[in-house]
């Protein structure tokens, strides 16, 4: 277990690096010139103002070039400056990145629970009612995008209805507690706000609920489909012959047995979360990695593009690292060496 | 009908059908499976693979598959028990009437340590016990099957157990409460040759010190003749013949057991070749008028295809069989 740990983390720096390579020759095949979004069109027409600038921001040296010194100060931590913010990439990043994280976290807790509890009841009344709705559900959440359903939801319960809260992390007239964490929900009850927290908890459940939507349908159709199958095992009539009732042989015999598939996909849709993020952010104003990455590439602001691009492929790698992992620990028949 | 065997039965099947709908079709499985065993009692039921015996079986203590259409009567202790709430039911399974089954690989869930589920066959009937109670419970009983080392077993996952020890597990599970009656549905069918003759002594131990009254479900006649008391012979769906064992094997009354003993492979035969009965079992839904055995008896005669023979009876001992006991000149 331990020295399957190490083994898959010793191949992150590769992969990392993979990421790195690929991120930065998708931006050198674009066919855009980002010196249009360093200087304005007036001044494209002067020669030394174009040259000066190709010269600071370093586009006047060859594609190898550029990447080796890209890679070397990654390596310390610097990822460029945003031609857009003229502020450092890596701070922008991290500043953006917790307001993702706390919304895709979220999303996740909503659509797998949302889709475990919906599997669970589809296998177990299937066919009636409960099944046909719950397949329903999960047709909706699954063909409906994601700006659509925000859109929709914003339109119905903020502003026609009001029982829910606008776009934004929080009220913006609030007075925001120290960064700790990034995550509002987190800082707020660490600073003792509890009215704050509340209505950074308030905000967050729109898009939270958007967003995990999406992959609730495809985890509870299944979870739907793994809870029938190991419901025909054998081992169900064992429980069934010892006397467990229903409830019993569904929660605790079946359940767990089918969590583990089930884990699996929820771990990879945390990928889908990810690339979801960048329109539910933009819908709800969410000042995440999403809408700083659709602001990076509107303005062809490569070096922002190619730091998020960095910052979400390793995310994706380090999710599928726990997922790999949460599999074998809840999967005592794997034995990894 | 049935004739008097002195003590009243523990547990009685009378007329058990269970039916499929399929497209509108309705497909019979069981068609009116009767038998009865008494207190402390092992009754053998054999028939081939498909002969309704371990759907009639579970059927009769409401196991039955979903969408399973079962009628009939099942008498335990004297209550009836088609009539029983599905609660009261649940009550009695796994504490009064315990279960075991043909693959003990697939028995038990994979995902929980063989304590926990021990401890669950207890746990599930004493409401009121600790957990932790029933975890020592579960010890004794892996001991009480002879699997050593139990403090260290108990927190194993049943794929650490090899498949003779986990059928040890599941007998454990089952006599977890001191049932009365325990129905062992081909208990070594999936084991090694070498070890299913130490799973039958273990359940044989278990039954004479708990005084089970157990069913012993299997498809080979040869495993009852050491371990049965009295055996009903199951085909297409129907008791054919029942007699104490070793009347069965003396005086075999229907040509379907003859057939089924002439297949025992035997050591001291001295034919190289093992017998085997023609055919193959008709498939349900499609039985022909008559006597379903009929098509592959070498006795079969005009009035066997067109009357389905009744159980005739010689003392305790009945066959369904036109010309069983040699009543053959009564019966033309």
């Amino acid at each position: 277990m331990t020295r399957y740990i190490l083994r898959r983390l010793a191949a992150m720096p590769f992969l990392i690096l993979g990421v790195v390579t690929l991120a930065f020759l998708l931006t050198a095949v674009t066919k855009g010139d980002p010196l249009t979004a360093i200087i304005s069109d007036r001044q494209m027409n002067n020669p030394e103002v174009v040259a000066a600038a190709r010269a600071k921001w370093g586009l006047d040296r060859s594609l190898p070039e550029r990447y080796l010194i890209y890679v070397g100060n990654l390596l310390q931590g610097d990822m460029g400056t945003s031609f857009i913010t003229r502020r450092p990439v890596a701070q922008d990043v991290l500043y953006r990145l917790p307001a993702t994280m706390e919304l895709v976290i979220a999303a996740l807790i909503v659509g797998s629970s949302m889709g475990i509890t919906l599997g669970v009841l589809a296998a177990a009344f299937r066919n009636t009612v409960v099944d046909h709705v719950a397949r329903l559900f999960a047709l909706i959440g699954s063909s409906i995008p994601v700006f659509w359903m925000g859109l929709a939801l914003l339109y119905v319960f903020s502003v026609k209805w009001g029982i829910m809260p606008g776009p934004g992390r929080v009220d913006p007239r609030a007075a925001l507690p120290p960064s700790v964490t990034g995550f509002l929900t987190i800082d707020t009850l660490l600073a003792g706000h509890l009215r704050l927290f509340l209505d950074a908890l308030w905000h967050l459940l729109l898009p939270a609920f958007v967003l995990g939507w999406a992959v609730a349908g495809t985890i509870s159709r299944l979870v739907r489909a793994n809870m029938l199958e190991v419901l025909s095992r054998e081992f169900i009539l064992t429980a069934r012959a010892k006397g467990a009732g229903e409830r019993r042989v569904i929660l605790r015999h079946a359940l767990r047995n089918t969590l583990v598939p089930t884990l699996t996909v929820i771990g990879y849709s945390f990928a889908y979360l990810l690339t979801g993020a960048v329109l539910t952010e933009t819908i709800f104003s969410w000042p995440g990695m999403g809408s700083y990455a659709v602001e990076a590439a509107r303005g062809l602001d490569f070096p922002a593009i190619i730091g998020v691009t960095i910052v979400g492929g390793v995310i994706f790698l380090i999710t599928n690292l726990i997922t790999d992992v949460a599999y074998v620990v809840a999967n005592p028949r794997v034995r990894l060496g | 009908m049935m004739p008097a065997t002195g003590t009243t039965p523990l547990f009685e099947v009378r007329d058990l059908r269970v039916t499929f709908e399929k497209r509108g079709r309705s497909l019979e499985a069981v068609r009116g499976i009767s038998l009865h065993v008494a207190p402390g009692e092992v009754l053998g039921v054999v028939g081939e693979s498909g002969s309704g015996k371990s759907l009639g079986m579970l059927a009769s203590i409401g196991l039955q598959p979903r969408g399973a259409r079962v009628s009939g009567s099942v008498r335990f202790k004297g209550r009836e028990l088609t009539e029983l709430p599905r609660a009261e039911m649940r009550s009695l399974r796994g504490s009064r009437i315990a279960m075991i089954f043909q693959d003990p690989l697939s028995s038990l869930n994979p995902v929980m340590t063989v304590g926990a589920q021990i401890a669950e066959a207890v746990w599930l009937h004493n409401p009121g016990m600790s957990k932790r109670a029933a975890m020592d419970r579960a010890k004794d009983l892996l001991a009480l099957v002879a699997i050593p080392q139990p403090d260290r077993r108990i927190s194993q996952y049943p794929h650490e157990f090899s498949g003779g020890m986990r059928q040890r597990v599941m007998i454990a599970m089952a006599v977890a409460n001191d049932p009365d009656l325990l129905i062992a549905d081909e208990p070594t069918t999936a084991l090694d040759v070498t070890v299913q003759a130490q799973i039958m002594g273990v359940l044989a131990e278990l039954q004479q010190r708990l005084k089970l009254g157990m069913i012993l479900i299997t498809h080979d006649l040869g495993v009852l003749a050491g371990h049965a008391d009295r055996v009903a012979v199951v085909y297409a769906g129907r008791v054919v013949e029942e007699a104490g064992v070793n009347d069965l094997f003396a005086r075999p009354g229907h040509p379907y057991t003859r057939g089924l003993i002439a297949s025992i492979p035997n050591m001291a035969s001295q034919t190289d070749r093992l017998f085997s009965i023609e055919g193959s079992p008709p498939p349900i839904g499609t039985l022909p008028p008559g006597c379903p055995f009929a098509p592959r008896c070498p006795m079969a005669r005009d009035i066997c295809r067109r009357d389905a023979p009744p159980m005739l009876f010689e003392g305790a001992h009945g066959a369904a069989c036109h010309f069983a006991f040699d009543r053959a000149g009564r019966a033309a």
